[in-house]
């Protein structure tokens, strides 16, 4: 597949946002307002940034993998999955029914194509990228390991495990994104348990390089996604601050933690589509 | 009673850093994480040969189990080293989604399993892990006897795709068994065949099964003696042809009697083939402070209490034919 400039990636997005709300909708329950705000990078990811092979083999030796590790957002890592050609797009329907391969979060045991480790028990990602990218440099695979995971998440203490792994072992192989929405169930995050110092700082303070980002922009993305990259193999790994918002671009979405758990009902639903241009043909 | 030699008085986890070392040699996948344990798990042999296959991950369990899970994908085989509380009840959650929910090819190692690890208490003597272990479906479970069986056990489990938790302890004991046959995962070894009770022991109880053997058989007593080094998948043939053929059962364990071996056995005979069962173990109880054999005494783990729960097996038996 050719890799999709900025502008298409933008029609792609839109595509997966429609699929994430209709998912949700379909089976009343998922998490719609992290999965619209990571629609923008998760595209730009297997449209453009990794270089990976849809003909899904788990080692994926020879190609950059990725790792989810804040599994809610399922929806739109199932949609970008489909749509770059890892299992058919109509499978998305079965999202979070009986018997369905697309459980309510990301799991290996169904045998989904392109999933490679459960996740949804926060926090457990980025030591999984972490041994993954050891053993690229182990195998001498010179590819990228990328992982993505979510703000509320960083609470969780093994990530701060991970951070610290990471850094000791120069696994410089591995790109990690924060989904910097500020948004988690109770609240805030600076209301439920603020981080102090900017995340920034704390990273930096940990060895990580850290990059920030505009999630919602993808010639912003494409750009920072490129200086990341050129960073692999200078003995740090790298961190990159994506700020979004969540349920993102939805007018009545955003701007709160009300989306995060909580499926549209039909009017929802057909008002969203409608702010959501079709662009690639529904599921 | 057959009689077993004696070969040295060894620790398993010595058995375990042997075997690493030997897989080590012939297997270029198996890589090993450790948790700032290295000299206690014995794999400082593994990390002098093999610097780059070993990964010091300091005292960060869950992360450890994490990256183990990770190193899976690209072909490794991870064998985490810490002690049993901290592969388990530390990382319950990391093990059950990263690994056995996930499928991941991952040896759990753990040293300093149950009591006998002596004076650094309650804290550090987990004797749940057994239960929590088996409990996790695709999980297999492995408590070897003595060095001998541990060494072998480590080397087999490198060649059986899945995760494993790999149980053995600390203290020197006996070691006895032979290592002209092979270590069969899930497959019981008989030890000695008798006809008036069968006990089923595991791990450091099985060399006093076999103590416990001796005394009957002054008492006139025949006990036929199993060692089952693995806990699951259960070799349920093997233990349901003793039981049926001696009528009676003792389950013997360092680890609570909830959750443990004898729970298992209870199962498979309650459903299949109802007959009295005396269970030796820890009974609900937290260990504490104290050299391995004062514990094992206080706790009920001794041969002595073994032959006791043998010869009350025995009467149920008999109560139960002259009704």
């Amino acid at each position: 597949m050719d890799k999709f400039s900025a502008q298409e990636l933008t029609k792609m997005s839109s595509q997966v946002r429609r699929d994430v709300l209709r998912m949700v909708h379909g089976c009343k329950s998922g998490h719609p307002g992290g999965s619209l705000g990571c629609a923008d990078f998760l595209t730009a990811l297997y449209f453009n940034i990794m270089d990976h092979n849809p003909k899904f083999q788990m080692d994926g030796i020879n190609e950059d993998l990725f790792f989810l590790s804040n599994g809610h957002i399922s929806p739109v890592f199932y949609s970008v999955l489909a749509r770059s050609g890892y299992f058919p797009i109509s499978e998305l329907a079965s999202f979070r029914r009986l018997n369905s391969r697309l459980q309510g979060h990301p799991t290996t045991h169904e045998h989904l194509p392109g999933v490679r480790i459960a996740s949804g028990s926060l926090g457990q990602g980025i030591s999984v990228a972490a041994g993954a990218a050891l053993t690229k440099k182990l195998n001498k695979d010179h590819k990228i390991v990328y992982a993505l995971m979510g703000d509320g998440e960083i609470e969780e203490g093994q990530n701060w495990e991970a951070f610290m792994f990471a850094a000791h072992h120069k696994i410089d192989n591995l790109i990690v994104t924060i989904d910097l929405n500020g948004q988690q169930i109770d609240g805030s995050t600076k209301e439920v348990l603020g981080i102090g110092t900017d995340v920034i700082d704390k990273l930096k303070a940990f060895g990580w390089m850290v990059l920030e980002m505009d999630g919602h922009n993808h010639e912003a993305i494409l750009k920072s996604m490129e200086i990341a990259k050129t960073n692999i193999g200078k003995g740090k790994p790298i961190f990159i601050v994506m700020k979004t918002e969540m349920g993102y671009p939805v007018d009545f979405m955003m701007g709160s933690h009300k989306w995060h758990g909580v499926a549209p009902n039909d009017n929802e639903l057909a008002n969203a589509l409608g702010q959501l241009p079709e662009t690639f043909g529904d599921y | 009673m057959k009689h077993f030699e004696i070969q040295n008085t060894k620790d398993t986890r010595s058995g375990f850093g042997e075997g690493l070392l030997e897989l080590g040699r012939k297997n270029p996948k198996v890589v090993a994480l450790c948790a700032d344990l290295t000299g206690s798990l014995k794999m400082d042999a593994f990390q002098k040969e093999f610097p780059e296959r070993f990964f010091q991950v300091g005292i960060a369990e869950a992360n450890m189990m994490g990256v183990a899970a990770g190193m899976t994908i690209g072909g490794f085989i991870p064998f985490t080293g810490t002690f049993a509380n901290f592969s388990t009840g530390r990382v319950y959650d990391q093990i059950r989604q990263s690994i056995a929910y996930s499928g991941k090819n991952v040896k759990i190692c753990a040293s300093h399993a149950g009591i006998t690890l002596g004076e650094d208490g309650a804290t550090h003597q987990i004797l749940e892990d057994i239960g929590l272990m088996k409990m996790l479906p695709g999980m297999t479970v492995i408590n070897p006897c003595d060095f001998n069986q541990t060494k072998m056990a480590t080397i087999a489990i490198a060649d059986h795709e899945g995760p494993v938790y790999l149980r053995f302890g600390r203290p020197a004991i006996p070691n006895f068994t032979s290592t002209s046959e092979p270590f069969i995962i899930g497959k019981a070894l008989m030890l000695n065949e008798g006809t008036d009770v069968s006990i089923f022991a595991t791990g450091h109880l099985v060399w006093k099964a076999i103590e416990a053997g001796h005394r009957l058989a002054e008492q006139g007593i025949s006990a036929e003696i199993i060692n089952i080094h693995t806990i699951k998948p259960l070799d349920s043939a093997a233990i349901l042809a003793s039981a049926a053929k001696t009528r009676c059962v003792v389950t013997a364990e360092e680890h609570q009697l909830n959750g443990g071996l004898g729970d298992s056995i209870c199962q498979l005979l309650a459903v299949n083939l109802p007959l009295p069962v005396e269970m030796v173990g820890v009974n609900d109880s937290f260990g504490e402070s104290g050299t391995p054999d004062e514990l094992m005494k206080k706790y009920g783990l001794d041969a002595e209490n073994i032959v006791s729960a043998a010869l009350k097996a025995i009467e149920r038996k008999n109560q139960i034919s002259s009704l």
